[in-house]
């Protein structure tokens, strides 16, 4: 274990994850620390593993090699005196309770209204009353602008509402870290900015988030750091004018080279 | 219908000359009003019409001056006591032997669903048997049981039984029946509710689990209720099938409404009269299922659509809302689009 050098515990720390899918590598000994508080911007080109690394850290993928804290404790496996073993089903669903995460494609629950969505979990798992829940997710809500489509369903939002009621939804349970796996990429242009307004949103009060995205500018604002995958291997590690401006990997320069030219100098 | 040609345009000849090129589309087009164009005429739609008119009348004829059909005494037992018996003989079998089926089905779908794999085998295996086995075959199989196991006990396998009896006394006709007719249907509703499960996007298991909630609550609030849509609509169908299949436990003597009507035509001779009965309360039974199952697909319609509401009945004769209700021009329109 890390992080006992003084400062705070780090929210993730993993060591060396290993993932394959029968024969492909997907991950090849990532090492990564993100620290509480912080947000890391997670870079790379489609298929080097971003994704793949995220879903292991809420153990939706199980690792096969390595390990991954959050905040001190191992997630998927429990340390006995006979060994290292795998967690029960239901310990492993506990695990994620503190860990939020937001697809590309939101996956709200299209049975529930955007309320209904929001309270589900706090409810059903964390057993909050029910008017406690509802005036907190009325709040969330309110925080992402829908305050005034509590009850419309998903189908009748947009995309960009949708991905913000995800958002609700997943803060709804009081989440320590949130995952964001490439929130804006399944959006029409016009809607990216509004869900990234929210997130910016809510880096500025301090939550920790790991975020997968192409959004460079949202990276070059927002992030504490940014690091870049290729080939299931963080390649680079930094602050965002290191790594998007200085990259000392060609493999980077060459990806960046795409987005920068795509897209126009940071706004603001 | 008058042929309501529109007016000659007035200036046809100034359009033709002077704006030939900048009016839009087939440059020096007529200036048209389509209100109150002739409808396109159907010939053989109306012969068809005609057709059917004429079968229709000599139906009615047929079932008016044909004696044997005794439309007196269908008069007299149709709200007789006895085949009142019969018929909640037949409503109970339906319900235990469904709720039976719907039970069963989505225990062996998950089980089927299962990483076991020798529990999915288990599965896999009850649903090809109870497919391939002909229900009636069940049926006299389930009432013979005492043939093949004078008796049967409960009690720890291999070890003291708890309680034991004889296998006539204890599987009556009306076990026998619900055993053959709800593990049958058991079958069948695991494939319809796996089908459901299936049909869930894999994307909403991953989020509700992602919130900490556990299988089984995943299960029940976020994909049954999303798989209910693809299962409600099957099962609705299979709810009067097997209202209309209790009728085979007549074979082994059950008094159902089918055996009933038998067993006082077996004694009066008024055969066609009594199934004539039979085949009314059938009617009547399956057509109110069939109301029931609009309901409730109706509710789980919700969030299907942005304009998810339909009137019930637009919903039971499969209309679908227009657009825009009571929109102008709505002359009699007695074209339906097919
Ligand atoms: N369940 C799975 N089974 C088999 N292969 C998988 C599975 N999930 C991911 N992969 C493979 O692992 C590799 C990494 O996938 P991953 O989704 O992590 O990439 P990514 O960096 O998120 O890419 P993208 O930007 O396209 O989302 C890909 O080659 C993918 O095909
Ligand atoms: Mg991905």
């Amino acid at each position: 274990m890390t992080g006992h050098d003084g400062t705070q515990t780090p929210m993730v720390v993993a060591h060396q994850v290993r993932k394959h899918f029968g024969q492909l590598e997907v991950l090849k000994a990532v090492d990564l620390t993100v620290g509480t508080g912080e947000v890391v911007v997670l870079l790379g080109p489609s298929g080097s593993g971003k994704s793949t690394f995220l879903r292991c850290i809420n153990r939706l993928e199980r690792l096969d090699g390595g390990s991954i804290h959050v905040q001190d404790e191992l997630i998927g496996f429990r340390r006995t005196p006979a060994g290292i073993r795998h967690l029960k089903p239901r310990e492993v669903t506990r695990q994620r309770r503190d860990i939020g995460m937001v697809f590309q494609h939101f996956n709200l629950f299209p049975h529930l209204t955007a309320l209904a969505n929001v309270i589900e979990a706090p409810t059903g798992v964390l057993r909050e009353p029910k008017n406690e829940a509802r005036a907190r997710a009325l709040e969330l809500l309110e925080r992402v602008g829908l305050a005034d489509k509590a009850d419309a369903y998903p189908r009748q939002l947009s995309g960009g509402q949708q991905q913000r009621v995800a958002i609700a939804r997943a803060l709804a349970m009081r989440p320590k870290l949130m995952l964001f796996d490439e929130p804006t990429s399944a959006l029409d242009p016009e809607l990216v900015g509004e869900v990234l307004a929210t997130m910016r949103d809510l880096a500025r009060d301090g939550l920790t988030m790991l975020v997968v995205t192409h959004e460079v500018n949202f990276a070059r604002e927002v992030a504490d750091r940014v690091v870049f995958m290729d080939g299931g291997r963080v390649l680079e590690n930094g602050s965002p004018q290191d790594v998007l401006d200085n990259p000392a990997h060609p493999r980077t320069r060459s990806f960046l080279s795409r987005f920068l030219t795509a897209s126009p100098a940071p706004e603001r | 219908m008058a042929t309501a040609k529109p007016p000659p345009a007035q200036g046809k000849n100034d359009a033709d000359d002077a704006t030939e090129n900048s009016q839009a589309p087939g440059g020096g087009a007529d200036v048209v009003d389509v209100a109150g164009a002739a409808p396109v005429r159907h010939p053989l739609r109306w012969l068809a019409v005609a057709v059917l008119a004429v079968l229709f009348a000599q139906l009615v004829h047929f079932l008016t001056t044909n004696d044997n059909f005794e439309w007196d005494v269908v008069g007299s037992y149709f709200n007789a006591e006895i085949i009142g018996r019969g018929i909640a003989t037949t409503l109970e079998l339906t319900l235990v032997a469904m709720a039976i089926g719907i039970f069963g089905g989505v225990l062996i779908a998950v089980g089927r669903m299962s990483e076991n794999r020798v529990l999915s085998a288990v599965c896999g295996a009850y649903v090809w048997f109870f497919r391939g086995v002909p229900v009636l075959v069940q049926l006299v199989l389930w009432y013979n049981m005492s043939a093949l196991l004078p008796r049967v006990s409960f009690g720890i396998p291999f070890g003291p039984e708890l309680v034991s009896g004889q296998t006539n006394e204890l599987i009556t006709p009306f076990l026998a029946a619900i055993l053959g007719l709800g593990l049958n249907e058991a079958a069948y509703m695991a494939e319809i509710v796996r089908g459901g499960l299936l049909g869930v996007d894999p994307g909403q298991t991953e989020a509700a689990s992602a919130l900490g909630m556990g299988p089984a609550r995943v299960l029940r609030r976020v994909v049954l209720p999303q798989a209910m849509r693809f299962i409600v609509p099957p099962t609705g169908s299979q709810v009067i099938n097997m209202l209309k299949a209790t009728s085979l436990v007549s074979v082994i003597a059950l008094s159902d409404l089918l055996y009933t009507v038998q067993s006082i035509y077996n004694r009066t001779f008024e055969t066609i009269p009594l199934l004539i009965v039979a085949c009314l309360w059938y009617l009547v039974m399956t057509t109110v299922l069939y109301i029931g199952q609009s309901y409730i697909e109706h509710h789980y319609a919700r969030g299907a659509d942005r304009n998810a509401k339909q009137s019930f009945w637009d919903f039971a004769f499969f209309r679908r809302r227009p657009a825009h209700a009571g929109a102008a021009g709505a002359a009699t329109t007695t074209e339906e689009d097919k």
